[in-house]
């Protein structure tokens, strides 16, 4: 095993760029999970993030908010104003682990690991994220709703660092994030949902019911219409043309698409229920 | 484990210094090695415990510039120019409320979770946004029922002082 340990952004997108094999190593939370008997991840090339201080601090502008490429799920969470304005941020942010994970697991992270299970992903999809990375070939911005292309396949190259993740600020008439899994700490969720609306549109973003998290645009375009849904039954198709859930162990695909329409039917009855 | 990586290993030791329960240290640590094995086998530290391994129990809890981390998710060269405390840097008396509350059965998650629990009494603060079992949420136990533990870490908020050792 190599361990490489650059004191700065440029030194280390030089490492990952003379070797496209090295791994990037933040908070360690998933790269470090049953460590003493994954012997052949001990065979790599890892290249330490963790001080990389131009990556941590979580800064606002006029019209975004910038989570730094080793901002923490703590980071997040203690920051008020992050919680007024972006309240999915930090109840997401509570539900990954505990206080010992929250203090060490990063958004970037969180992206790059690219579970289909994950939490932060949902919330930052959901208020249009956009991921920026550098390499030394310079820098690029992808949207994270179109960030993945498959399995853990993504639009990230190896000599590339997620360091930024840029959040647009508006305002939100609507916003919620739910997690359907067995307890609500240390789970990894079965279905997730998070739910947006804003001057841009509802946004629409599933978890756990395809092999990445994805928006989904038919249920988007039914709730455009303003029709509003009679029962739970009635978001079936839409929620259909959406999601292929994953039939793993977690539970079955057809358990998950009605747990997920179910979900949206009845965070949304609260929001009718409302505007009627 | 580390031993066989050790073997492999086309790097050699990294040295790296740190601050543990207030002292520096400077050591050569293997790239492989999680801090909780730079713990317990390379200083003799073995207060923190092994439970799971993927830090899911808590039972290796240690603070890591003051904020309560898993040991087994941090390998040992990222804490260089870091503060680490174990539960070795505790006093005595933290233990106290959890003997009172019947919070103690076998032990095993004991370290973790009297660690997180001064943490708490250090930060009262994170009561007015948290729940003490949430806070409490990482370290899980499969004696005691979690009752025990939450009533323990309310009575510790409420004694006078501090749970931790000067240094
Ligand atoms: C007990 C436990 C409970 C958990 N619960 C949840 C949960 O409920 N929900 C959830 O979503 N997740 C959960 N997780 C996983 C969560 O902690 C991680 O996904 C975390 O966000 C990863 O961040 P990290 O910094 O620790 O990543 P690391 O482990 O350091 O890296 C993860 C991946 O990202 C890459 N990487 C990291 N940073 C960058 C970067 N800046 N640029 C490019 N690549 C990068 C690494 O190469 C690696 O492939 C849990 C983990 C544990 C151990
Ligand atoms: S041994 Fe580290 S969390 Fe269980
Ligand atoms: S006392 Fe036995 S696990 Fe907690």
């Amino acid at each position: 095993m190599n361990v490489l340990l650059p004191g700065s952004l440029p030194e280390a997108l030089d490492m990952l760029a003379s070797d496209g094999a090295a791994i990037p190593i933040a908070g360690g939370t998933d790269l470090l999970v049953h460590w003493p008997v994954r012997v052949d991840a001990h065979d790599r090339t890892y290249v330490d993030l963790s001080r990389l201080d131009a990556l941590k601090p979580l800064s606002w502008t006029a019209d975004e908010l910038v989570l730094g490429g080793l901002t923490t799920y703590w980071d997040v969470i203690r920051d008020a104003r992050a919680a007024q304005e972006f309240p999915l941020l930090g109840n997401a942010a509570r539900q990954v682990g505990a206080i010992q994970i929250q203090a060490r697991g990063t958004w970037a992270g969180n992206i790059v690991n690219a579970s289909p299970a994950a939490d932060g992903v949902p919330v930052l999809m959901a208020y249009d994220a956009v991921v920026v990375l550098e390499s030394r070939r310079g820098r690029e911005q992808v949207p994270l709703d179109r960030f993945y292309s498959g399995y853990k396949e993504m639009r990230r190259h190896p000599d590339q660092l997620v360091v930024e993740i840029r959040i647009p600020r508006r305002p939100y008439s609507y916003q919620v994030f739910e997690k359907v899994g067995g307890r609500r700490a240390q789970a990894i969720a079965k279905v997730g949902l998070a739910v947006t609306r804003s001057g841009a549109g509802w946004r629409v973003v599933a978890a756990s019911v395809a092999p990445t998290i994805r928006r989904c645009p038919a249920v988007e375009r039914l709730l455009e219409t303003g029709t509003a849904i009679a029962s739970p039954e009635a978001l079936l198709p839409a929620v259909a043309r959406d999601v292929a859930p994953i039939d793993d162990i977690r539970s079955s695909a057809r358990y998950r698409t009605h747990v997920m329409a179910r979900l949206l039917y009845h965070d949304l009855r609260d929001f009718w229920g409302k505007r009627g | 484990m580390n031993g066989h990586s050790a073997i492999r290993n086309p790097q050699s030791a990294i040295p790296i210094t740190f601050t543990l329960n207030g002292k520096p240290v400077s050591l050569g640590v293997d790239p492989a090695a999680r801090l909780l094995d730079t713990l317990r086998y390379q200083l003799a530290l073995t207060g923190t415990k092994e439970g799971c391994g993927e830090g899911e129990c808590g039972a290796c809890t240690v603070y890591l510039d003051g904020v309560p981390v898993n040991s087994c998710l941090v390998p040992t060269y990222q804490v260089r120019g870091q503060r680490v405390e174990t539960v070795e840097s505790l006093e005595p008396g933290a233990l106290e409320p959890f003997e009172r509350c019947g919070a103690t059965q076998c032990g095993a998650c004991t370290p973790g979770v009297v660690m997180t629990a001064s943490w708490i009494r250090e930060h009262p603060e994170l009561l007015a946004t948290h729940s003490i079992r949430e806070l409490m949420a990482g370290n899980l136990c499969r004696c005691t029922g979690y009752d025990g533990i939450v009533d323990s870490v309310a009575e510790a908020l409420r004694e006078p002082g501090s749970g931790k050792r000067d240094t």
